[in-house]
Order: C-alpha cells, then sequence, then structure tokens
C-alpha cells in the first residue's frame, strides 16, 4: 500500500523491515522521531540513553552481541559520539549498525550548522545519503547488507528537508536475520598491534568501497541534456530535477563516501559544463577538484544555509518568479516560554539581578529572547557548567558572586555531570542552576533518567539530583519552587554569596506534560489594574493590553501566578506560595 | 499537470500539522504524488510556522518558493501577511481573522499592523477572510480552528468529493473529538 511518510518514520520502518532489534539514541531535532517512531514497533527493543556517545556504544555493544542495531542523533549530538565512532570504524562488529544523523541546514532548531559527511571521511566510515522517504527506507535497510558485508558501521545521512519532508513509500515485511553467536576474539582489544592491524583493515575497506560506489545502486546517472551536467545529492537532487528536468543530466549520489571517481570522470566527461549541487560544505566539489575536474560549485552556490529552487535560480542567473510584499513592517514572530513554563521566573530574577547567565541547550535557551534577555552565552550540551568554572577561574570573586550556569534536567544528565565535577573538583565557588522540569522538553517531550520512566513511559530507574551532586562534592545544595520568585531570589541571592560551590534545583514538571494540574485562569481586576505594564516583563505569551488594562488569554494561562508576583496594584490574585 | 503548491502557516501550537497530515491524505488518496515538508522543535514554541504541501504527477522539491504558492491557508492574520510573498500573483489566501500579538508587540516593541486584509487585497491577493475561530467554537471547541479552515481549503478543490474529505477527517482525528471536527468541517466549507 503506498502512504505518505515522514523521512524519520521511513528510517524507522526501513530498521524494522532490516530486522533490527536494539535502537538506543538521545533525542534532537531533526532526528527524534527516528526512535520514536522505531519504538511503537514491539519487536524493537529502544531506549533514550544519557547521551549519543553512550547511545553508540550501547547500540555497538548489542551488534557485539549478534544482533542488529542502530543509534540516531542530530549533528550535533555525532560531535559527542566521534570518540567511539572513530574506534568501532577499526574494530568491526558481529551484526549490522547504522547510525543515523541529521543534519540542519538553515538551523531551524540548532546552535551551529556543520556538515556531517566530514565525519564519514575522518572515521573512514561509508556514509549514505536518501534523498526522499522512500530512499529513507532502502538505503537503511541497504545499510545494514554494507555493514555486515564490510564489517564496518555505515551512517544514514539526512537533512531537515529530508528527515521532516512526508512522501510516498511503499512499505515491505520485516526479515529477521539469525542472532550470531558471540565468540571471544583476542584481535578484538585496541591495543598496539590490534589496532594496527585493524587500520590496515580499515584503509583496504575503503578502497573496496570506493569499488562499490563505482557501480552500484545507491549512484546513478540520469542523462538528459548534455550541455549542462550535475553532481548532487539528497535534497539538492529533488531541487535540480525541479529546475532543469530533462534540461540536464544528472549524477545522483546517494553513497556520500567514499565517493566513486571513474564514475564522475566519466560522467563529466560527457557533460560540457560540470556543476556540483550541495547544501553546506564543499565535500563533492573538493573530491572532484581533486580528480582535477573544473566545476561550478561554492564560488556560485552559498556555503550558509538552505538552498531552495528560487535560490539556486538566482544564483545561475535564472529568471525567478514575482512576488508581492506588503509595506507594513510585520513584526517578528520569535518562539517564546509557554504560559506558565516553569522557567520563566528563574530567568525573571536572574535579570532582576544583572547575573551574567551561561545557559545551555533546551527549551530554556529562549531566556534569551526579550523580554527576558537573561542569557549572556550558550555553547554546547553541558558548557553551562565547565564554561561558568572557567569564567570564574579567570574572574575570581567578581565572576563568582555575579554568575549562574542555567542546565535543564536532561542536558545536565548529558553532559553536566563532569562540568559540575570540575566545579567542585577544582575548586570555584560556582553557582549552577539545575531547571529540572521533569522531561526533556524542547525536543516534544522525551524521558530521561530523572523522570523514572523509561522511553516507552514505563517504570525505570531514576537517577537522584540531590544525592548525585552530593555524591561529586556538593554541600550546598537546595531544591526551589521556580513558581515563587521570593524563594528563588533569597535561595540565588545566598548561594552567590556562599564560600563554596552551589546547586540550586529549580524542580517543576513542564506544564506540556500530559497530567500536569494545571489551575484556572487567573483574572484581572479591571478597576485596580493602573496598566503600569510590570506584569509584562515576565514576557508571557497570554498576558497582554487592551485599551490601557492587562488582560489575561484564558485559553493559555494555567494560572502559575508569577505575573501575580510583579503587580504591586493588587490587580492580580495574589500568590500565596500554594502549590499550582 | 504541473505541480500545485499550497501552504499551510500560522503559530505554533495552533495545529497545523495536523491540518497539513489530513491535506496530504487528501490528495494522496486522490491519485496525487504528494510531498509535506514541515519543521518542528524550537518554533513550536508559540513562533511562526509553516508547512508546504505540494501535489502533482511528479513531485520533487519538498519546499514551496517566494511567489510560487497557488493558495496559502493562514491560521492568522499577521501570519497571512508575512507570507505573501510567497503567493503567486492573484493567488488565493485563505485567512483566519484571529489576532495573535507576537512577543515584539506585547511587550510594545513593534505594532501589530492594521487593516491587513485590504492592504492583501490591494497587493493583487486573492482574499478570503473569516473569523474560523468563531466557527470552531460554534462546533464546540477552539482547538477546531484548523479544522475549519480546512473546510473552507476544500471548497476550492472542487475535483475531490466531500466523502474523501469526511475520509480523511475520520483517519486523522481522534475518534471522541470526530462529531465536533466533522461539524467544525461543515461550517468552514458552507462559511
Amino acid at each position: 500500500m503506498k502512504e505518505l511518510m515522514l523521512g524519520n518514520k521511513a528510517i524507522a520502518r526501513g530498521l524494522y523491515e532490516a530486522g533490527c532489534r536494539v535502537i538506543s539514541s538521545y533525542p534532537g531535532t531533526p532526528s527524534t522521531e527516528i526512535t520514536e517512531e522505531a519504538a511503537k514497533y514491539d519487536e524493537i527493543y529502544c531506549e533514550w540513553a544519557p547521551n549519543e556517545k553512550v547511545a553508540l556504544e550501547a547500540a555497538h555493544g548489542a551488534t557485539l552481541g549478534g544482533v542488529r542495531s542502530a543509534s540516531a542523533m542530530k549533528h550535533v549530538g555525532l560531535n559527542v559520539a566521534a570518540d567511539p565512532l572513530f574506534t568501532i570504524s577499526y574494530q568491526g562488529l558481529n551484526a549490522g549498525l547504522v547510525i543515523c544523523v541529521a543534519d540542519d541546514p538553515g538551523m531551524h532548531s540548532s546552535q551551529n550548522e556543520q556538515d556531517s559527511r566530514h565525519y564519514a571521511e575522518a572515521a573512514k566510515v561509508p556514509m549514505l545519503e536518501p534523498s526522499d522517504s522512500e530512499e529513507c527506507i532502502l538505503f537503511t535497510k541497504k545499510a545494514f547488507e554494507l555493514s555486515e558485508k564490510y564489517n564496518t558501521p555505515v551512517l544514514i545521512k539526512t537533512c531537515t528537508r529530508v528527515a521532516h519532508s512526508q512522501s510516498v513509500v511503499e512499505t515491505g515485511e520485516r526479515v529477521v536475520p539469525a542472532q550470531v553467536p558471540y565468540v571471544k576474539d583476542p584481535t578484538k582489544v585496541m591495543m598496539t598491534a590490534n589496532s594496527r592491524n585493524a587500520h590496515v583493515r580499515v584503509e583496504k575497506r575503503t578502497k573496496d568501497l570506493i569499488a562499490l560506489a563505482e557501480d552500484c545502486n545507491f549512484n546513478r546517472v540520469e542523462m538528459g541534456d548534455t550541455s549542462v551536467g550535475i553532481i548532487t545529492s539528497s535534497t539538492s537532487y529533488q531541487y535540480a530535477k525541479e529546475i532543469f528536468g530533462e534540461k540536464a543530466s544528472i549524477l545522483k549520489l546517494g553513497m556520500i563516501y567514499p565517493l566513486p571517481e571513474k564514475l564522475i570522470l566519466d560522467f563529466a566527461a560527457k557533460v560540457d559544463k560540470l556543476i556540483v549541487l550541495e547544501e553546506l560544505d564543499p565535500f563533492i566539489e573538493n573530491h572532484c577538484r581533486r580528480l582535477g575536474l573544473s566545476v561550478v560549485g561554492k564560488d556560485t552556490f552559498p556555503i550558509c544555509g538552505e538552498f531552495s529552487q528560487n535560490l539556486i535560480r538566482s544564483c545561475l542567473g535564472m529568471k525567478t518568479v514575482p512576488s508581492v510584499k506588503l509595506e507594513d513592517e510585520i513584526p517578528l514572530r520569535p518562539p517564546v516560554m509557554c504560559a506558565g513554563c516553569p522557567h520563566r521566573g528563574v530567568f525573571y530574577v536572574l535579570k532582576k539581578h544583572n547575573i551574567m547567565v551561561y545557559g545551555d541547550i533546551g527549551c530554556y535557551t529562549l531566556g534569551a529572547i526579550a523580554p527576558l534577555n537573561s542569557m549572556d552565552l550558550n555553547v554546547c550540551m553541558g558548557a553551562s557548567c565547565s564554561g561558568l568554572h572557567g569564567f570564574n577561574k579567570a574572574m575570581g570573586k567578581e565572576g563568582e558572586k555575579k554568575s549562574v550556569g542555567v542546565i535543564g534536567d536532561s542536558t545536565f544528565i548529558h553532559s553536566g555531570i563532569t562540568g559540575i565535577t570540575d566545579i567542585s573538583y577544582n575548586m570555584t565557588n560556582s553557582t549552577v542552576i539545575i531547571l529540572d522540569n521533569s522531561i526533556t522538553g524542547m525536543t516534544g517531550h522525551q524521558q530521561n533518567p530523572t523522570t523514572g520512566k523509561n522511553l516507552r513511559g514505563e517504570p525505570a530507574g531514576k537517577v537522584d539530583l540531590e544525592a548525585l551532586c552530593k555524591a561529586l562534592g556538593y554541600r550546598r545544595i537546595r531544591v526551589v519552587d521556580p513558581y515563587n520568585m521570593a524563594e528563588v531570589e533569597t535561595a540565588l541571592l545566598e548561594e552567590l554569596e556562599a564560600e563554596e560551590p552551589s546547586i540550586i534545583i529549580s524542580r517543576r514538571p513542564c506544564v506540556m506534560i500530559k497530567g500536569t494540574v494545571h489551575k484556572p485562569p487567573i483574572e484581572v481586576n479591571k478597576d485596580k489594574c493602573v496598566g503600569c505594564k510590570a506584569c509584562m516583563k515576565i514576557g508571557c505569551p497570554a498576558i497582554s493590553v487592551q485599551n490601557g488594562k492587562v488582560q489575561i488569554d484564558a485559553t493559555l494561562c494555567i494560572g502559575c501566578k508569577v505575573c501575580s508576583q510583579m503587580c504591586k496594584f493588587k490587580a492580580l490574585p495574589q500568590y500565596d506560595g500554594e502549590e499550582a | 499537470m504541473s505541480t500545485k503548491n499550497i501552504m499551510i502557516v500560522g503559530v505554533g501550537g495552533q495545529g497545523t500539522l495536523l491540518a497539513s497530515k489530513m491535506l496530504g491524505y487528501v490528495l494522496l488518496n486522490q491519485g496525487y504524488d504528494v510531498k509535506v515538508s514541515e519543521v518542528h522543535g524550537m518554533s513550536q514554541r508559540g513562533g511562526s510556522v509553516v508547512t508546504y504541501v505540494r501535489y502533482g504527477e511528479k513531485v520533487y522539491s519538498p519546499v514551496i518558493d517566494k511567489g510560487e504558492a497557488d493558495v496559502i491557508l493562514s491560521f492568522e492574520k499577521l501570519e497571512a501577511a508575512r507570507w505573501l510573498e510567497y503567493l503567486k500573483p492573484g493567488g488565493k489566501m485563505i485567512v483566519n481573522t484571529q489576532e495573535m500579538e507576537p512577543m515584539p508587540v506585547i511587550t510594545g516593541a513593534k505594532v501589530y499592523p492594521d487593516n491587513l486584509v485590504e492592504k492583501m487585497q490591494a497587493a493583487g491577493a486573492d482574499v478570503d477572510a473569516r473569523d474560523f475561530l468563531a466557527l470552531a467554537n460554534e462546533a464546540g471547541s477552539s482547538k477546531a480552528v484548523n479544522i475549519a479552515l480546512m473546510g473552507r481549503l476544500s471548497v476550492y478543490f472542487p475535483e475531490i468529493s466531500d466523502e474523501k474529505w469526511q475520509e480523511a477527517i475520520v483517519a486523522n482525528v481522534p475518534p471522541r473529538f470526530l462529531e465536533l471536527n466533522k461539524k467544525a468541517f461543515e461550517l468552514g466549507r458552507n462559511a
């Protein structure tokens, strides 16, 4: 049966049909749905690991145990998983291992725009790049065959427009290979002589894979008009077909590492002008130049951002379609923290005291946006803790008394634990606030080791944050309710003053978690409201001003009363410290 | 036939993803090749969101570019104005007249422009503006605004039978909200 399927769901379907039995991943846009969709098949064990390195090691461990396994992550997640990746490439497997990595050109939901293809080359691991959902299924299944035949992990690389686009697929049956028995093999220990031999094997493997790339189903030539030849892959292939149809010849590369040589040279010889169409870095282009070819590439198309049909047309000097625009300035609509978000009050207090905030990766990154403007920095998962430590080593007391790290529960487990260990071990009097909202929020509510539930929502082990921090050498650990801004403020000021490192756990579940109890929306006493807009300084989307008086959007308000604590005129119902 | 382009735009959380899923379902069922492209993640938190739906004999690019949309279905007025550039000259703009203030307007840094429907008409768009939120409320829930808008969109597909739209509603909304959504669809279609 034909059906419309999201690219990520199609990868999950490919994993299912290939008989994959274990998947260990960490959520990250635009890769998250791969694991969520795979988890809907009872036949596949799926888990959220604490981070991508752990996930890849767990998936690799499962292949050593003899079953086909996979791990999925976003592009920056592969940085975290790079350490095992490079050595798994040497050590090999006992059953197929597929690693799905999703890039985010245009940075719809990412902090950088790195090009994951470089990892394939650097780790000497083959990489397949599907261009639609149908290829997502097909390539994922083929990846397991390649993985087992060549004894290598295989990367499946997508981008946002493949991962989050639905296109038509036909599904097949699941075929499960028999579990391969584990046999002790002394050459699997990656040290000295074994590693040297493994490296030789890897170099030979790459040569074999290049031979495969010359003649395989992943790479195909579509001859049309020969005045222009386009070498392309992924979503860029779709744009090329959209623009040129039969008016150009196309070499579509589905295997992006290693790249073929003879196939490219033969194609180049058949066309008058050669264009390499690829998003982000000149990866295919550099390969072509190494082969001595002259190509139109990043001299014409941008390295930054996503492509589209019009962008490519205008880069090539082709006609684009006209469009109209209003003269009015259309105000931007940036994403905002939800009404009732437990992070809001914390950021307001930090802003009020002009604290340097080293933030982290998650919904709370929105604390950087107006009107809170309360985040100075962020880099990558966990940097709020380690980066703050370094900052305070440089700044001394001046830094320690006026700075905090802010990190969410899932991010803390991912990469914050080692950072706060640096603080306690190497001794800065740093203060870290863990925003514990009992969920991984930004990626769409995934469970994590602090929630007490597993990926499927079943009871699971639970990390005790207070006990963990204590074990890591902290004596000053306090838990606050972020709806109580006075409590947050007192804790913050006392911990900044303290002559030892501190952890403040701001604990309240995300309001968007199913089952979180909401209070009724609050009502404004219009007689008392003077329209001073003090309550609007917290940036709640439920609050606006109409005719000089504040009004509350009852469809959004969940009665948290953080705004009430801003009102000096008692126009909003008083907050009396109760549980919302 | 050449590829047709429909954009569904709105504010994160308004149910645009369900609408695009339902539209994709109908078009596939009608025998077209279809691509639907959406963005998840950060923008879902109350930001401006857009979904591209393309259909025809064979669809390649998953995205719609400026000046290419045959129809834009906008869940909110300011969002209609924001994405107007993507409409083909003379293309159809279906607008829910609901106003949702973005944060820069709430904080007073920017103003919500007035008379947007008239201005879009003056710019040459074929605007079909109605209060779909009121229709959704009439059907029983403000959350059904997406299905009320789909009802209006269905008017512009004479080739697709009412039966197929009904089938798509059944396939895409939870059974306990089925009657409510069917009513919202009907109200939108006959608006």
